[in-house]
């Protein structure tokens, strides 16, 4: 349940970013979460909605964007889509691929007040 | 229609105020009857904070040659176990040091001891994982093993801690044939993370139906770069190149640190050369 160590951090950063901005609460927070991120959403949402209380994000709203998996091949020497670390090369059948999108954990944006 | 100035509601869900006025009205009355909205982009890791730590304890970890790995596993792959053989053997050639998590109990940093090596036991008490914060502070009480290796063993758990890096110069995966031979397939984060997976209590394998085969054939799967080693840290069997991988990293440790003082040295004779010209 390391989502919650999760969400204690965006809590954090939440927290230095409105102080240091000049604002008092924030309203709404996107994150864009890669599909082959370690992090069960679910519990991702849950967490929050623990680790907002008594904080500056305390009505805070949560929109997750899942970011897909991309890849290079090595044997194909080319992009491709994967959903999870184990799938082939869709093309070769292969795993000789380097992933290059979709183990993000960020956080994008916020609307403050 | 909002009841203080009088601009379209519906246009106001964000009252910042460079909304086109339509038509065009003075502003004489100050606005502090609602909050201003803003929209902040950000773009920053949510664990961005660790990242920071880590990067402290990496630099840290460099200026003083130090090897240090991060051991992860299943609780009960026998981490502790290869540990205390490791360090009973390695605490001969180098300093070595061992920081220990577990939710609960010393008994790891007891059996790291009585093999011959510091050995500091951080309890995470509800926590899943160390974080690099945590081995920063452990660090205040534990000695750094100076040219040597420092091996933290994580908590047993092959979810949480794979997202956290302490400033380790590699993750090894400890994985035993007792437990399913899909295991990398299972947890593929883990896996993926790792440079090093070793494959531990092959002693048992006779009296099991581990399939060894397609398990390292998962565990390229999932990360084809990752090196494994099979061994048995019970009766011995392949722990020399364990050891040997050690040593290497240890020596390279050494090696990096050297080439920095060297750089260090030169940047510094040059300057005073050029004081005294």
């Amino acid at each position: 349940m390391h989502e919650l160590s999760l969400c204690e951090s965006i809590i954090e950063t939440l927290t230095v970013q409105t102080q240091r901005q000049g604002f008092s609460r924030v309203r709404r927070v996107w994150l864009e979460i890669g599909a082959l991120a370690n992090v069960e959403l679910d519990a991702l949402r849950f967490a929050f909605e623990i680790a907002r209380r008594d904080t500056v994000a305390d009505t805070a709203e949560l929109d997750i964007v899942t970011l897909p998996g991309q890849a290079y091949c090595l044997d194909c020497a080319q992009a491709i889509a994967v959903h999870q670390y184990y799938d082939p090369c869709p093309c070769c059948g292969g795993f000789q691929w380097r992933l290059t999108g979709g183990n993000e954990m960020r956080i994008k944006e916020l609307e403050v007040e | 229609m909002c009841s203080t100035c009088g601009c379209g509601e519906n246009e106001l869900t964000i009252h910042a105020h460079d909304h086109a006025h339509d038509p065009p009205h003075a502003h004489p009355h100050a606005h502090d009857h609602a909050p201003e909205v803003r929209r902040l982009a950000l773009e920053q890791d949510i664990l961005t904070k660790n990242a920071e730590f880590a990067a402290g304890n990496r630099r840290l970890f460099a200026e003083r040659g130090v090897l240090v790995l991060n051991l992860v596993s299943s609780p009960g792959s026998g981490k502790t176990t290869l540990l205390a053989r490791t360090v009973q053997t390695l605490r001969t050639e180098f300093p070595v040091a061992v920081i220990g998590g577990d939710q609960q109990t010393a008994n790891d940093a007891e059996r790291i001891r009585a093999a011959g090596a510091p050995a500091l036991q951080i309890n995470t008490g509800k926590g899943c994982h160390l974080d690099a914060h945590g081995i920063g502070h452990a660090l205040e009480r534990l000695p750094l093993p100076e040219h040597g290796v420092l091996f933290i063993e994580n908590v047993g758990n092959l979810v949480c801690p794979a997202d956290f890096d302490l400033g380790e110069a590699c993750k090894v995966v400890v994985l035993s044939v007792t437990e399913g031979e899909d295991k990398p397939l299972k947890y593929p984060n883990m896996f993926a993370a790792a440079g090093l997976m070793l494959l531990n209590k092959t002693d048992l394998l006779p009296h099991l139906d581990f399939d060894v085969a397609r398990c390292l054939d998962y565990a390229r799967r999932v990360n084809p770069d990752i090196r494994i080693l099979q061994l048995s840290a019970r009766s011995g069997e392949g722990m020399d190149a364990w050891l040997d991988w050690l040593r290497q990293g240890q020596r390279s440790a050494l090696a990096r640190q050297v080439s920095r003082l060297e750089a260090d040295l030169a940047a510094a004779r040059a300057r005073l050369a050029e004081s005294a010209a």
